[in-house]
Formats: structure tokens, sequence, C-alpha cells
């Protein structure tokens, strides 16, 4: 499977409005036209890769040769529950309460 | 119609500690008292991977006869629901653990195969409930280790869905991969159906049913579902590709979500975990430790005990009661008695007190010993079912029970010649239907014996004495 499927073939045609969808962002009135602008020019400059020929070249995860970065299956002290709560907006039976979820 | 049915299987791995922190891995506790900053995707806290969710999951391929890709990495899921802080799920795409395999279940009169797809690892998510006026997330279960199996669309219906369920519970369970447990929603599954006209069509258009928790739900479910896309098209309607919801108790099904609102994951890989690279070498050190699966332990159990295979199915699906049984039978030596008192008695009252095989009073030296006692015809049957009864609620000693309750059997010819005479005398009217060719009267001239030995006559020899006088 090709994981960057989802990638616009031509870079001018990103869907502004779709992505902002996406990351729950919502737009001003002429912001869509501004990114618009903004992301085709980032995405041009993305695309300049693609003129490289990789072909036969291992896609790398890191600058230098790594790989295996496991942990033992030990446990380890976490955060004291108060401590985790402080950044709840609010509290309820000890969870964090946050607006009715709807699916 | 012809339905046609996928699914997706999460369970929940026995690990000590979460897929890539070290906060506890276990069911219960407070709300957010297992929880670190990786865990509440605090920005900047960095995951590691869990080699031990690593090794189950490599483990529980091997069981299913799946191809292990020893090159495999992380990726990213994203979207947007409270269940997690980051607004993504670190999953496997493109490069899972497993790939291929099967796994063959039992029907009615045949075996069949279910082919796997794939089984990759991933993290769980945190547990929202609702409250009238908002919702509360606990993060305690965010972040432990999740195995997601895939199947083909192989099962032709609800039975054999069930039956898949079953016998990879029986497997995952063998292998300790999983505690197995339902109520704690240790295995949930996600259902695809679809059905067509027939088995030559193309494959319909698939209905998602999400978060099935328990087996019977699983199987409800899909009976009902299955006959809701058959109506519909039997009327000439289009089944919609979506996303369904079940509710148990009202018996309904309705729609979550359709294709229009699918979700777009926009996967890529997880920039904060390095590549997994494992050797063949530390696979096949792990392949070397797989415990028998059930069905071949069914069939040694035929084998080396001589028992039906029937109970041996029945014995080898638990393995906790597997081991009790091969326990007390190696020690006994008499292998198709001991299946038998696991088959009736134990199973009953192991039923009927709701106990596990793991915390009953009677150990299989003692079963092993009252088999002994029975095989020596120092105690009758129903001497020996209330001496298991004893055994069964307060353990002990069968040898003693045996003593303290006065229960060996009366062998001695002299003492039953006494009470045959005597039930004789009392019971003419009997004898003479068993002298007329009534047989059944015989059986009642035993019982009698029985019943004024206090059940301690050899009923054997009762009958052998009986036979003699009366007999022609
Ligand atoms: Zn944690």
């Amino acid at each position: 499977m090709d994981v960057n499927a989802n990638a616009p073939a031509s870079p001018e045609k990103i869907d502004v409005a779709y992505v902002a969808h996406l990351a729950r962002i919502s737009l001003a009135p002429g912001e869509q036209e501004l990114f618009q602008q903004q992301l085709e020019h980032i995405l041009d400059h993305v695309n300049k890769l693609n003129e490289l020929d990789v072909s036969g070249i291992e896609p790398m995860a890191h600058a230098i040769p790594v790989k295996n970065c496991f942990r033992e299956d030990v446990e380890r002290p976490g955060l004291a529950h108060e401590a985790a709560m402080r950044n709840a907006p609010e509290e309820r039976h000890g969870q964090f309460f946050v607006p009715r979820i709807l699916e | 119609m012809i339905a046609s049915i996928g699914l997706e299987v999460h369970v929940q791995l026995r690990t000590n500690t979460k897929m890539f922190c070290g906060c506890p891995n276990r069911y219960g506790g407070e709300p957010n008292t297992h929880v670190c900053p990786v865990c509440l995707g605090y920005p900047g806290a960095l995951p590691v991977i869990n080699a031990e969710a690593v090794r189950l999951t490599v483990m529980t391929g091997l069981l299913l006869g799946c191809r292990i890709n020893l090159k495999n990495k992380f990726d990213r899921k994203n979207y947007f629901y409270p269940d997690q802080a980051k607004n993504y799920q670190i999953s496997q795409y493109d490069q899972p653990l497993c790939e291929g395999g099967q796994l063959e279940i039992q029907l009615k009169d045949r075996t069949k195969i279910i082919r796997i797809t794939r089984i990759h690892l991933e993290e769980d998510v945190a547990k929202n409930t609702h409250f009238g006026d908002g919702s509360g997330i606990d993060f305690n279960r965010a972040g432990t280790p999740l195995m997601e199996i895939v199947t083909e669309p192989d099962m032709d219906n609800e039975d054999e869905a069930f039956a898949f369920l079953t016998a990879l519970k029986q497997i995952l369970a063998y292998a300790d991969i999983s505690d197995c447990n339902l109520e704690q929603g240790n295995i949930r599954c996600d259902i695809n159906t679809s059905v067509r006209p027939t088995r030559e069509s193309p494959l319909g258009t698939k209905v998602e049913i999400k978060n099935m928790n328990t087996f019977r739900g699983a199987h409800r479910a899909l009976a009902h579902e299955i006959q809701r896309q058959i109506r519909e098209v039997q009327r000439g309607r289009a089944i919609p590709q979506e996303t369904r919801r079940w509710d148990d108790d009202a018996g309904v099904s309705s729609s979550m979500r359709t294709k229009e609102y699918a979700h777009d994951y926009r996967y890529f890989p997880e920039p904060d975990l390095l590549p997994v690279e494992l050797t063949q070498t530390q696979v096949d050190t792990w392949a070397a430790l797989l415990p028998e699966r059930p069905p071949e332990r069914r069939e040694r159990m035929v084998r080396d005990y001589g028992i039906p295979d029937y109970d041996a199915g029945v014995l080898a699906a638990d393995r906790a009661i597997a081991d009790y049984f091969e326990k007390a039978a190696r020690l006994s030596g008499k292998g198709k008695a001991v299946s038998n008192w696991m088959m009736s008695e134990m199973m009953r009252l192991l039923t009927a007190t709701g106990q596990e095989i793991g915390a009953v009073k009677i150990t299989p030296e003692a079963l092993a010993a009252l088999v002994a006692l029975v095989e020596a015809k120092t105690i009758n049957q129903p001497a020996a079912k209330e001496v298991f009864a004893v055994l069964f609620e307060q353990g002990g000693d069968p040898q003693q029970i045996v003593q303290d309750r006065g229960l060996v059997q009366v062998s001695d010819t002299g003492a039953i010649q006494g009470l045959v005479d005597q039930v004789l005398r009392e019971n003419e009217r009997s004898v003479q239907d068993y002298r007329s060719g009534k047989e059944a009267a015989l059986q009642f001239l035993v019982g009698q014996v029985m019943r004024i030995s206090k059940g301690k006559a050899n009923p054997q020899l009762a009958r052998e004495l009986l036979l003699k006088a009366i007999g022609s």
C-alpha cells in the first residue's frame, strides 16, 4: 500500500477546506485563499524532491542507521493522580470532564 | 442469498506495562491512576516500544501460521475523538508484524479453515463515561497494548463467526497471550458483513458493526444484520456502505455513519519510533516455546488416554481443565475413568458453583485416589459420587472420607446373601414377575438389596446372588 496515496498528485489541487476540516480548524473569511496560496507554495518546494530519481534507494527512518529501540516490560512510576488532573479543564469522579461526547 | 463475514478482533495483551510507557497494564484501579506524560499524550513525551508486546504478537502469528514480517514499523492513525489525547493512535499500517495465516474452526459436522489477513499491534484508547451533562475520560486503559487480528470474509453465518471467536480465544488463552476476560473487554471485535446472491457473485457492499464485546452479542448482531440485508436486497434496495451500532438489549442496529462521512485517517510513519527489525533466530527461539494447540492436544489425549474424541474436545478446550485432567489421568493410569468424572460431576459442579478449575478443593491426586478406590471395588458408584461431592466441597483424602462415612462396599458373599434372602421373602410378587418374564423385576430386587444395605452392597454381587436364587 502507498502511504502517501492521500497526497495530491499536483500540489495546486490541495483542498484547504477539507484539510482544515480534518484538522478541526475553522477558517476566518479570506483565510482559505491565503492558506491556499501559502500551502501551494510549500508543496511546490517539497515537490522539487520528486524530481530526484530515488528508485533503488531504501527509505530511511533516521539520518543515521538505527533500529530496534525497545524497553523491557517493567513498571515505572508515572504521574500521581493529582498531578495528572492538574491539566483537566474540569474533574468529575476522578475523570477528565469534557463537554458531552457524541459519536 | 449468501452472507460473507470478516472480523477485526482486538485483543488486549497480557503484559505488565503499557505499549509505549512503563505505566501498569492493569484492569480496574481508580480512574487516571495508571498514567504518565506518554499515555496522556503530553507534547514532547516520547514513546518506547514494549518488547514483550512484540513477542506476544509474534507468538500469536506463529500459532496462526502467519508469515512474520521481520521488518515492520509503526504509523500514526489520525483522528479526533476524546478517547485519546494525541489526536492520533499509534498503529501499524502497511507493514504489520504478521500477515497470512489461518485458523481451523469446529462446526457441528465438520471443520473449516478461516484465513487470517494480518495481525498488527497498536495502542488501546481511553475509556469514556457519559454523564447527563457531559463526559468523563479515564486514561488508565489508554496506551495499553492492543493486537488486531483481521480475517478474510470467509465466514458464512453467525455460527461460524462464533466458532471462530471461540477457537481464537482458546488459542490465546492457551499461550497466555491474553487474559481473555470478556467482562473486562479483553477481546472486542468489529464485524464486516455483506450478502450476495450466490457464491460465484462478487462480494456485496459491506456493512461494519462496531465494538462487540461479547461473543453471544456478536452472534445475535450478525443473525439480525444478515436478515436485515437480505430483506433490503429482496425489496430491491441497495445496501449503503455504512457503519452500524448494535444495541444488544433492544436487539436492533442503527446507522452510525455512512460512506460520505467515512474517516480519512491520513496514516503516516510514526516519527517518534524506530523501525522494528527482528532476526529469524529470535523468532525461532520464540517458536520453540509455543504451547501445544487445542486441536493437537485433543488428538493426543485421545491417543494417550483412550478417551472418546468428544470428551477430549471438551477437556482440551480449556488449558487449565486439560492440565488438571492429564495430571489426574497420569497419576491414576485410568484415563477413561478420570475423564468420566471430569465430564460429569466435575463439569456439573464447576458450573453449579461458578468455580474455576484452578480454585477447586479436590486435587488431581484425590481424584486419582478416588478412581483407584472404585477400581479396587472398595466403594461402589453411588458411594464414589458421594465422596466426590465431599471432596469438591471440602477437599481431603478419599480413603479417609470413605472410612469416616462408612462407605466401604460390602462384597462379603455371606453378608449379602442375608440381605438377598430378606428381599426375596418380602417381595414374592416381584420374584413371580421375574419368573414370568419381566426382566425389570430383577433390577427392582437389586435396588431393594442396595436400599436395605444403605447403598453399601456390591450391586454386581447382589445381582449374581439374586439370579442364583430365583433364576431358572
Ligand atoms: Zn503511561
